[in-house]
């Protein structure tokens, strides 16, 4: 019973994260929710007894992705502001 | 009862994270924000996919003490479906990358991420 | 137009809503494994020797796979570093120096993380773990070394001959298991060993490792690309 409320309350943050991805107007707040979505999915697939998957998801989507998406994020800004 | 059970729960948050990713794609502007609900899209079909290869009261499948060799395939969850996923997120990775190239090449070109502000293709 | 337009959207995306939901009514969860996961499960063991049926999957049964994917990932690296040529030598922005705390943090946890990562790629046929978990623990430890150490150019050389040799080898061992056993990327070279110890299941170990650090050489490749422009003149 326990996992149950677990995975509920995982599932409802990732959910709001995604709505928070989508309509927050700062592009660094919609990349670090997209990081927490992937983060909480690799807890989920531990109760779901997809240990390999977990650990994948957990290094590539909450640190590699994100980390590329800020090396975007803070070229687009210099540029930016340069112009 | 059929609602409260994890694999159930789980299908729910993947067919929600799917629709709010597509919404995402099809109703933005921003090259950035797209990419971002492209994410959350891949997100979402690697928990679907996960979610449906789950049995319950099995273990991972990894033929350890806990596991009775012989009876394996009565004990474990389908290994299949996780091999997949394992080939996806990385690829996921990569074609995420990729599309983060194309929009600062966009961007230098046009000094812009709206799409509305990309009128080359338009006559 | 504007209504126009969000009425479309919303009919696209509620009949996307309506087939899931017509998804998940339906939906029965399974009692029992289908007949091509049974036979991995019955056969693995005795087959290809990893305690890890992932594992066996990824790198035996489905291996054509795995080396399919790692030539995306090859791909997508080159395209990368296609499109972000920028003049060597124009960064004219001084980057700022790394922290005391970020150097000797890096100092101290990048031996510990890449021995992890190490780790979980050799012992991927007996825990959870792999090539691209490793690759990808290798590839966080590259963004930290990277930040720790701001302020000097790193060459590609060494990434790109890891990638490299890693990839042929992989490919060779390959069509060893061709010459040497039944067929291409068999791990049957050699005889797979005692279940469940390091030097078991045959070539496993080997292609996985080689994986793991093609994985991780590609992943860094990609990151460094990303990272070069960061001070550059724009043109």
């Amino acid at each position: 019973m326990i996992h149950v409320i677990i995975i509920i309350l995982l599932s409802v943050v990732m959910i709001v994260m995604a709505f928070v991805a989508i309509h927050h107007k700062n592009l660094q707040v919609a990349v670090i929710a997209s990081g927490i979505i992937s983060l909480f999915a690799s807890v989920i697939y531990i109760f779901l007894a997809a240990p390999d998957v977990a650990i994948t998801e957990a290094s590539i989507g909450s640190v590699i992705t994100v980390s590329i998406f800020f090396y975007v994020l803070n070229k687009i800004r210099h540029e930016d502001i340069k112009k | 009862m059929k609602l409260f059970e994890i694999e159930y729960i789980s299908l729910i948050a993947g067919f929600i994270l799917l629709i709010v990713g597509l919404w995402g794609i099809i109703s933005q502007r921003n090259i950035i924000k797209m990419i971002i609900s492209f994410s959350i899209l891949d997100t979402s079909v690697h928990l679907l996919l996960v979610a449906v290869g789950y049995i319950r009261n099995r273990t991972a499948p990894i033929i350890d003490s806990s596991v009775n060799k012989l009876n394996a395939a009565n004990e474990i969850t389908d290994p299949l479906p996780q091999a997949l996923v394992l080939t996806a997120i990385v690829i996921g990775v990569g074609i995420t990358a990729l599309l983060l190239t194309y929009a600062l090449k966009l961007f230098r070109q046009n000094s812009s991420l709206e799409i509305n502000q990309y009128k080359s293709l338009k006559w | 137009m504007k209504i126009l337009r969000s009425s479309a959207l919303l009919i696209v995306v509620g009949f996307m809503a309506w087939m899931m939901f017509n998804l998940y009514v339906t939906y029965d969860s399974r009692t029992e494994l289908n007949d091509v996961a049974a036979y991995y499960a019955e056969e693995g063991l005795s087959e290809v020797g990893a305690a890890n049926l992932v594992t066996s999957i990824v790198v035996t049964y489905r291996g054509l796979d795995t080396l399919g994917e790692v030539t995306i990932l090859f791909l997508t690296a080159a395209i990368i570093g296609l499109l972000l040529k920028t003049e060597k030598g124009t960064r004219t922005t001084p980057v700022r120096e790394s922290s005391e705390f970020l150097m000797t943090g890096a100092r101290i946890l990048i031996p510990v993380i890449t021995m992890i990562g190490v780790y979980i790629f050799i012992n991927g046929h007996l825990s959870p773990g792999g090539g691209f978990q490793g690759g990808a623990i290798l590839a966080s430890t590259f963004i930290l070394l990277l930040m720790s150490i701001s302020n000097k150019k790193i060459g590609h050389r060494l990434l790109d001959y890891t990638e490299a040799i890693s990839g042929l080898s992989f490919i060779l061992i390959g069509v060893l298991g061709i010459i040497l056993a039944a067929g291409f990327l068999d791990n049957k070279i050699f005889s797979l060993g005692t279940f469940g110890t390091l030097l078991s299941a045959g070539t496993i170990p080997i292609i996985y490792s080689l994986v793991g650090l093609k994985v991780g050489a590609e992943l860094s490749n990609i990151i460094l690309e990303f990272n070069q422009i960061q001070g550059d003149e724009d043109h």
